[in-house]
């Protein structure tokens, strides 16, 4: 396509609406309007501009502000969608077949079809993501669209503008004027706050352009966002690690490579309804007990360098700490949480080996339930050997005992017992208050003697090394928001033309009304002529006609 | 009198104060037959004093409850309704100081009224706060959101008002059938609360032995006669009504039959109004609009979301996402509480830019003002009460 060459001499790129110089219009169309768009400055978007290969019919679509609002309500609807049933993060199921059973058993058929359609999972779907990509795309193009443009032309922009464009501008003022007219209005508008240029018989007031870029600066926030949240996906950004840890246990945390865990204990307290809680008294009693507080007091320590995988002999203590439920424990990037607990958990199993007939007695042994042994010597020779250990036994498998979890909520223990009595040894299958003799009637038996039990803390570990990224965005768009809807871009032209009248033109993007109250200032300040607001014309003419019509 | 006992009082005096301001507001705006304003303004003056001193009995009530419960009171279904009403009235008295809207006040203060109504039908003691809550967050987040969602109501007034105006009443349209949807559903609102008020005040109990969706035995309390039986219910107190229909187990037929009930007392209620008046509830409150400026109604809907839209993202999203990432470890986790702040925010950006990008000023924009208010209530009421999630505090 060709440039665009004004009356008045200047190439515009083509495209180009109203004349980047003197502000002429260009084409027919504009011509014919009685009001300039202002919008964009009149100046050649590339959209508007370009339709023909591949690349300007994918730029056209997503700098479109329909295809973008379009963008918005298929993502708003589908969002909404995900929350008919739960996600499949917050469903008491882990394994897939599991999941999938839980929403037929739980929801029916609507179940069902629900979690065919995948949207057990919707957020993490292609489709969704893509969408989410699809308007960070929209955001990006829509925005260099207008923004590259509109900054150019606002950039060059020349302080004396044809005739042409000041009539087509909504606030319109002709008529006579004295020698320091230009003069005494320029005052004012420097009082005013305005940035005042001045060119031969004309000047060009201005004040609040960074309004124009509240929006892009906005979108630019929304990018930044979600490319920090793109970012989780490397490696090294981002660590999401459960870590177990019962009372007087040490561990090394997942994920934190050097650092070890100590538990000092799980403690949960409830509202008491007394004392100082005696106010909450009626609330308790109605929902029955009300959790005041989880915590969990740990030690940190941290092996140094150099040391053994595994090499714990050497570690410091790093610092003592208490996590709690929105109090996490920070360290070195990295922050733990207080997430879940399990109370009276197994610790150990005591059992005495007896004879069934006599219940004469060869010894006792305890069975510690997170690192069993794999034989207990008792008395006379007596041993007992722990085949085989399922800490929550959830039934059998093809003959074989099955635990559904490495926590010991349900231990079943597989033992063969020796004594002088029994050389070949016999098998029992031991669960509690329950004992299966797979092979034949035993003589012997483990008889039960008791438990020992512990709290466990259910701790979160956490790296985000994208939250500043995200901070850093969410900061950007509320400024970005602010500048635009709260500042506005307000514009005077004045010309005092060769027979000594002056021509007026204002505009603004928004908020009229501050903008002619500051006319009205300057008008009195430098005795202008009467301005008018040719769109409020328009609308009173339309009105009147149409009471003329009825 | 104990200060909780104040405070719950200030309460009752709010409420007396917003129901008798909208009556004088609705008076000053009929009796302003011949469209000068002196006597609305005269009467507008009135009604606004009265409303000011609802409103400061209500920060009363707010500031005394917080002191007593030693936590900002946001904390609950009642707290958090009741402060939703109460900036939805700050809002408007601010608007009122500008633009002196009589109307606004006749159509805002009754839709306060309901909620405050709503708020009261659920548990209003003090309760204390469990480990997630404890914390500055709790106060920043919740009001931030409070006053947002109350700025974004005074746009669906005024778009409310602008509907009111516009749509001919007198030809059958999708704008008439909608706007008459929008007054049946305020009415059965208030079917809610009667309902629950008539049995609360009877004392109706009955008890049910029932087995959850997990297939555990429970109990359930119904405060209403029961029409929907939970799964496998067995009835506990005598001389109850027998629920006639049995309910699949994921269906909580208790809500069910609160649903059920507030349905047939609006209807019923919706019904008599017809009946006694003859007129749609849209058309009868068409004349007190005939003196409304359309464009004032357009700029204070549109202003409202660009003053609520900033604060929702804010408090909604942005603190929401902090408080979030340090309870609970990550700043999202798609809970529909969450999915539902996401869906509001779309909305109003939605809004925007079809209003600054493409024109849709006018009735359009009351439309989606409208709308908006919808998706905060479904939000406030209906993720909370039906779809079970993280923030099911009440």
């Amino acid at each position: 396509m060709d440039k665009l060459i004004c009356k008045c001499g200047h190439e515009n790129p083509p495209g180009t609406i109203l004349c980047e110089s003197c502000g002429r219009p260009l084409n027919e169309q504009e011509q014919d309007k009685k009001l300039a768009d202002m919008r964009y400055e009149g100046t050649a978007r590339r959209s508007q501009t370009y339709n023909k290969s591949i690349i300007d019919k994918i730029w056209n679509f997503f700098s479109s502000v329909k295809v973008g609002v379009g963008i918005i309500i298929i993502l708003l609807i589908a969002a909404a969608l995900g929350t008919i049933l739960p996600q499949k993060q917050y469903v008491p199921a882990t394994t897939e077949a599991d999941i999938e059973a839980y929403y037929t058993d739980i929801y029916g058929s609507v179940g069902t079809v629900y979690h065919a359609l995948g949207f057990h999972d919707l957020y993490n779907s292609f489709w969704f993501i893509s969408l989410v990509g699809m308007l960070a795309i929209s955001l990006i193009i829509a925005s260099l669209d207008r923004f590259v443009p509109l900054y150019k032309s606002l950039k060059n922009q020349r302080v004396l503008r044809h005739s042409s464009f000041m009539h087509k501008q909504r606030i319109v003022a002709e008529g006579p004027g004295d020698a320091d007219t230009l003069k005494k209005a320029e005052e004012k508008l420097t009082g005013l706050k305005y940035k005042v240029s001045t060119d031969k018989n004309g000047l060009l007031a201005e004040k609040g352009r960074f309004s124009r870029w509240g929006p892009y600066v906005n979108h630019i926030g929304l990018i930044i966002f979600l490319f920090g949240v793109m970012l989780r996906m490397m490696p090294g950004f981002y660590v999401d690690e459960t870590l177990w840890i019962r009372e007087g246990e040490t561990r090394a945390i997942p994920d934190a490579p050097g650092y070890v865990l100590e538990s000092k204990g799980f403690t949960l307290e409830t509202y008491t309804g007394e004392g100082e809680e005696e106010k909450f008294g009626e609330a308790i009693d109605r929902v029955g007990t009300v959790a005041k507080n989880y915590q969990t007091d740990v030690v940190l320590y941290k092996i140094p360098e150099g040391a053994l995988p595994g090499d714990t002999a050497d570690m410091e203590v790093v610092e003592e700490h208490a996590i709690r439920v929105n109090q996490p424990f920070k360290f070195d990037g990295y922050a733990l949480y207080q997430m879940d607990f399990q109370q009276d958990e197994l610790k150990t199993m005591s059992f005495e080996l007896q004879n069934k007939e006599t219940s004469e007695s060869r010894g006792e042994l305890t069975i510690d339930l997170v690192n069993p042994e794999t034989t207990y010597e008792l008395e006379d020779g007596s041993v007992v050997e722990l085949l085989g250990y399922y800490p929550d036994f959830s039934g059998f498998e093809n003959g074989e005992p099955q635990t559904a979890t490495p926590l010991p909520k349900n231990p079943g223990f597989l033992v063969k017992m020796t004594t002088p009595d029994t050389p070949d040894g016999e098998t029992s299958f031991i669960t509690i208050q329950n004992t299966v003799e797979p092979l034949g009637d035993n003589d012997y038996k483990l008889a039960f003697q008791g438990v020992e039990t512990r709290d466990a803390s259910g701790l979160t570990v956490r790296k985000d090394r994208t939250l500043p990224i995200l901070g850093l965005g969410g900061l950007i768009f509320m400024i970005g928001v602010a500048q635009g809807m709260y500042f506005n871009h307000r514009r005077f032209w004045i010309q005092q033309q060769a027979d000594g009248s002056i021509l007026l033109a204002g505009h603004t993007n928004k908020n009229w009304f501050g903008l002619k109250k500051d006319l009205d200032q300057v008008t009195e300040h430098a005795s202008l002529p009467t301005y008018r607001d040719q769109q409020e014309d328009m609308e009173a003419q339309e009105k009147r006609e149409g009471e003329q019509l009825t | 009198m104990t200060l909780a006992d104040i405070s719950s009082n200030l309460l009752y005096v709010a409420f007396i104060a917003y129901l008798i301001a909208t009556f004088v507001f609705g008076g000053a705006v009929k009796g302003n037959k011949k469209g000068t304003f002196r006597s609305e303004q005269r009467w507008g003056k009135v009604a606004i004093t009265i409303t000011v001193i609802g409103f400061l009995a209500q920060v009363g009530y707010f500031i005394t409850r917080w002191v007593v419960t030693g936590h900002a009171p946001i904390s609950n279904m009642f707290e958090f309704t009741t402060a939703f009403g109460m900036t939805l009235v700050g809002g408007f008295i601010i608007l009122f100081a500008l633009y002196k809207t009589a109307v606004l006040g006749m159509i805002v203060l009754p839709i306060a009224l309901l909620i405050i109504a709503y708020a009261s039908m659920f548990p209003s003691e003090v309760s204390p706060l469990i480990p997630a809550l404890q914390t500055n967050w709790l106060a920043i987040h919740v009001i931030t959101v409070v006053v947002a969602e109350g700025i974004l109501a005074i746009s669906a007034a005024a778009g409310l008002i602008y509907l009111l105006k516009v749509v001919d009443q007198k030809k059958k349209s999708k704008q008439r059938f909608w706007l008459e949807a929008i007054m049946y559903s305020l009415v059965l609102v208030l079917g809610f609360v009667v309902t629950s008020t008539f049995f609360t005040l009877t004392n109706y109990e009955a008890d049910f032995a029932y087995v959850n969706k997990d297939g555990q035995p429970s109990e359930i309390t119904y405060n209403m006669p029961a029409i929907f039986g939970m799964n496998e219910f067995e009835p506990m107190t005598d001389g109850a009504l027998t629920p006639l229909v049995e309910m699949p187990p994921i269906v909580h037929a208790g809500k069910l039959t609160t649903v059920f009930w507030s349905l047939v007392v609006g209807t019923v209620l919706y019904a008599l109004i017809r009946l006694v008046f003859r007129k749609r509830i849209s058309a009868m409150l068409q004349p007190f609009t005939k003196n409304v400026n359309l464009q004032l109604m357009d700029e204070i809907n549109y202003r409202s979301v660009i003053i609520g839209f900033p604060i929702f993202s804010l408090g909604a999203l942005i603190f929401a996402m902090i408080w979030a990432q340090i309870a609970w470890s990550r700043f999202w986790g798609w809970d529909p509480k969450e999915v539902w702040a996401l869906v509001t925010f779309l909305f109003y950006a939605a809004y925007l830019h079809l209003r600054l990008g493409r024109g849709w000023a006018g009735e359009k924009s009351a439309w989606l003002a409208v709308i908006g208010f919808v998706i905060i209530m479904f939000n406030l009421v209906a993720v909370n009460l039906i779809i079970a999630g993280l923030h099911s505090y009440a």
